[in-house]
């Protein structure tokens, strides 16, 4: 993985000494909290229900044993010992001490680790595949094409002040595991018809109040043009997105408003001014940077045999790896969806077990996914047995990846200060609900998303199912929503009609699971039988 | 009544206006009445509190406070998914308060 140069760590180290004297000048009254607010903002730190929160960026969701070991260390010293890895690839804490921060981030700059641009209208951390550099199907490794990006956003002097915030994510697979047609800009490395490597961009998508799937913008962007059409696309969104509503600031709008061809030509006339200024980074910084993602030594000739005699190694197994470019290797994931549990939550325990376990097996690698679960990339098949058997004894054996169980849900009401209603014990419910009547297998994969209010952080536009948190009076309700995707095949999922309570939420998933069981063809999940059999059966089975 | 509430400044936890001081239990929150706006602009420049600001709330028959949103009472209480972390541990029931 990527390695910190001097330049890196100067920048960071710099940056936790600034904002050290921030918040000491903050304590000491002389900066008020309007003036301190943008400035812990641009690091990570908010302000939420509870006490102070900070949202540590993992570059496209990598991490390496001694810092995930470190996030655990900081668990345990500065917060209340577990951390919610998020649906961008990152973590935050939730009981962090002002007066403690700058130790915190000093702690973290030593494992090449921080936490800037993690908030605020700037690029945020950029996201990706989250098998990438182990998947089968991948054309390349799409992490140094992240990196890169990752350097030329951070500190961007231009970029640092835009209308709103910008999320980037870069996948090389024609499956789609990283939500990209639904961020700011979604880039797909792709081979054109001569064999070239490039770039496709889609551009203005995203979730929130006002879901867009983003469009095809430009289908082919030569690799030595990356930073360069993408520093076009961001300078017409600086000087056309709207700033004088917050809610029509972000790029989706303004290419929905222009249209995408109107804003693809602005694009490529910024872009063909920008070639003339030199600004892309030579090809050979990109080798440079490709050089940090070389393959692990992995061994060849290694047996691909699985030993399934024990049906519940054979269930995990199953349902929580992934195919492996090398033979003899596979991607295994750690679940963070125990029944009844909270999604995204570990403990600093968990932390350090998963840092050993990757460190024994997997090339001291993990990755974060957006599905809010930890990946060991690199794992022999012939290992398997054995770290499920270690991740069972650790209560990190949870079988069930893509099922109803396997819900994404952001931190509601219990936690987030814009919330309308709890996200988490919903989650806790209808997993608690198809686990205990053991419907969770024949339902098979079914997406569940969970936001506790209209900013979508829990995806809720893109699943299967989704369900969206609403004040009622006062009082929670929760509408549900049919026919979301974030793969390959993206789609916005619908609402069915009037919200229900927590307990009614809970039967109504239920009763739409029922109709798609009644219904189902072949070979067909939940949401092949929604977009086959259409609203009106649910609505029916709902309301009727 | 209005009751006033906002974050320790150092350790960002929530407390309540009891009168002289910011303490961390919701009962201990008195009636600001009027002097709402004075105190808060008070408190928050001498940094005794962060983002504070005023609420409405009742005091139930057993003394007790209740802000009126629910929002208030979780911060009040805290998170209702980890009860050890809440300020009442040993009171599983307090979660229906939430609510
Ligand atoms: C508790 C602190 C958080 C706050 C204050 C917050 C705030 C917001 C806001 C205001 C938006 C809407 C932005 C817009 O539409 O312009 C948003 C979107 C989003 N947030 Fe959060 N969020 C928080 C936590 C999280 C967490 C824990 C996650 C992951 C589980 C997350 C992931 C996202 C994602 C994926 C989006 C959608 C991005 C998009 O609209 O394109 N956020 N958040
Ligand atoms: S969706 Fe709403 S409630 Fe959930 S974390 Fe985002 S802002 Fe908070």
């Amino acid at each position: 993985m990527y390695l910190y140069d001097s330049y890196d760590q100067a920048m960071v180290d710099a940056r936790v000494a600034e904002f050290r004297d921030q918040a000491r000048r903050r304590l000491e009254g002389k900066l008020t909290e309007d003036q301190f607010k943008p400035l812990r903002l641009q690091n990570g730190l908010y302000l939420q229900l509870h006490a102070y929160m900070l949202r540590v960026a993992v570059p496209y969701g990598t991490l390496n044993s001694a810092q995930m070991h470190m996030l655990a260390d900081i668990a345990d010293k500065y917060d209340r010992g577990y951390g919610h890895f998020t649906t961008r690839q990152n973590i935050q804490y939730n009981w962090i001490k002002l007066e403690e921060a700058g130790d915190l981030l000093a702690d973290l700059a030593s494992v090449e680790m921080h936490a800037i641009q993690t908030s605020g209208n700037c690029i945020r951390n950029i996201s990706s595949d989250h098998f990438a550099g182990a998947a089968a199907d991948e054309l390349v490794d799409p992490r140094p094409y992240a990196e890169l990006l990752r350097q030329w956003s951070s500190f961007h002097p231009e970029f640092l002040h835009l209308p709103r915030k910008f999320k980037i994510a870069v996948i090389a697979s024609d499956t789609d595991r990283a939500a990209m047609r639904l961020h700011d800009i979604g880039i797909q490395i792709v081979k054109n018809d001569a064999g070239e490597v490039g770039c496709a961009f889609y551009v203005g998508g995203g979730m929130g109040r006002t879901p867009m799937v983003a469009p095809l913008i430009k289908d082919f962007v030569p690799l030595d043009q990356l930073i360069t059409y993408s520093e076009a696309c961001l300078r017409v969104y600086n000087r056309y997105g709207r700033r004088d509503n917050k809610y029509k600031a972000r790029i989706k709008i303004l290419v929905h408003e222009l249209g995408k061809d109107e804003y693809a030509r602005q694009v490529e006339e910024e872009f063909a001014h920008l070639q003339s200024q030199g600004i892309e980074p030579p090809l050979a910084e990109l080798a440079r940077i490709a050089t940090f993602f070389a393959d692990p030594a992995f061994e060849s000739g290694l047996s691909t045999e699985l030993d399934r005699s024990n049906p519940d190694f054979a269930l995990w197994a199953d349902r929580n790896t992934h195919p492996h470019k090398q033979a003899g290797y596979i991607s295994a994931v750690i679940s963070l969806k125990p029944v009844g549990g909270i999604p995204g939550d570990a403990s600093a325990e968990q932390m350090h077990t998963i840092a050993d376990l990757a460190k024994e097996y997997s090339f001291d690698e993990m990755r974060v996914m957006h599905t809010q679960n930890i990946v060991l990339p690199h794992v022999k098949i012939a290992d398997l047995h054995t770290l499920w058997a270690k991740l069972e004894a650790a209560g990190l054996g949870t079988p069930n990846l893509d099922t109803i169980e396997d819900i994404i849900a952001c931190p509601g009401l219990d936690y987030c200060s814009l919330a309308n209603a709890r996200s988490i014990p919903v989650a806790q419910k209808i997993a608690t609900r198809f686990a205990e009547k053991g419907r969770t297998a024949e339902l098979g994969e079914l997406k569940l998303k969970i936001s506790g209010c209209i900013n979508a952080c829990g995806h809720h536009h893109a699943g299967h199912i989704g369900i969206l948190g609403v004040d009622k009076k006062g009082t929670e309700n929760y509408q549900l929503l049919l026919g979301g995707s974030e793969a390959q095949d993206t789609s916005l999922a619908k609402i069915t009609g009037p919200g229900f309570d927590e307990d009614g939420i809970v039967d109504a998933v239920e009763k739409a699971t029922d109709v798609y069981l009644a219904q189902r063809q072949q070979g067909e999940r939940f949401l092949d039988t929604y977009r086959r059999i259409g609203m009106d059966p649910f609505k029916e089975a709902l309301y009727g | 009544m209005k009751v006033l509430t906002g974050n320790d400044l150092k350790t960002g936890l929530v407390v309540w206006w009891n009168g002289q001081e910011w303490s961390r239990h919701v009962d201990d929150a008195v009636d600001a009445g009027d002097e709402a706006n004075v105190i808060l602009a008070r408190e928050e420049s001498a940094r005794r509190v962060n983002a504070a600001y005023a609420i409405d709330a009742t005091r139930e028959a057993d003394g007790s406070i209740r802000p009126a949103h629910i929002k208030d009472r979780v911060r009040a209480l805290g998170p209702t998914v980890r009860p050890d972390l809440t300020m009442k541990p040993a009171e599983p029931e307090a979660l229906n308060w939430v609510i």
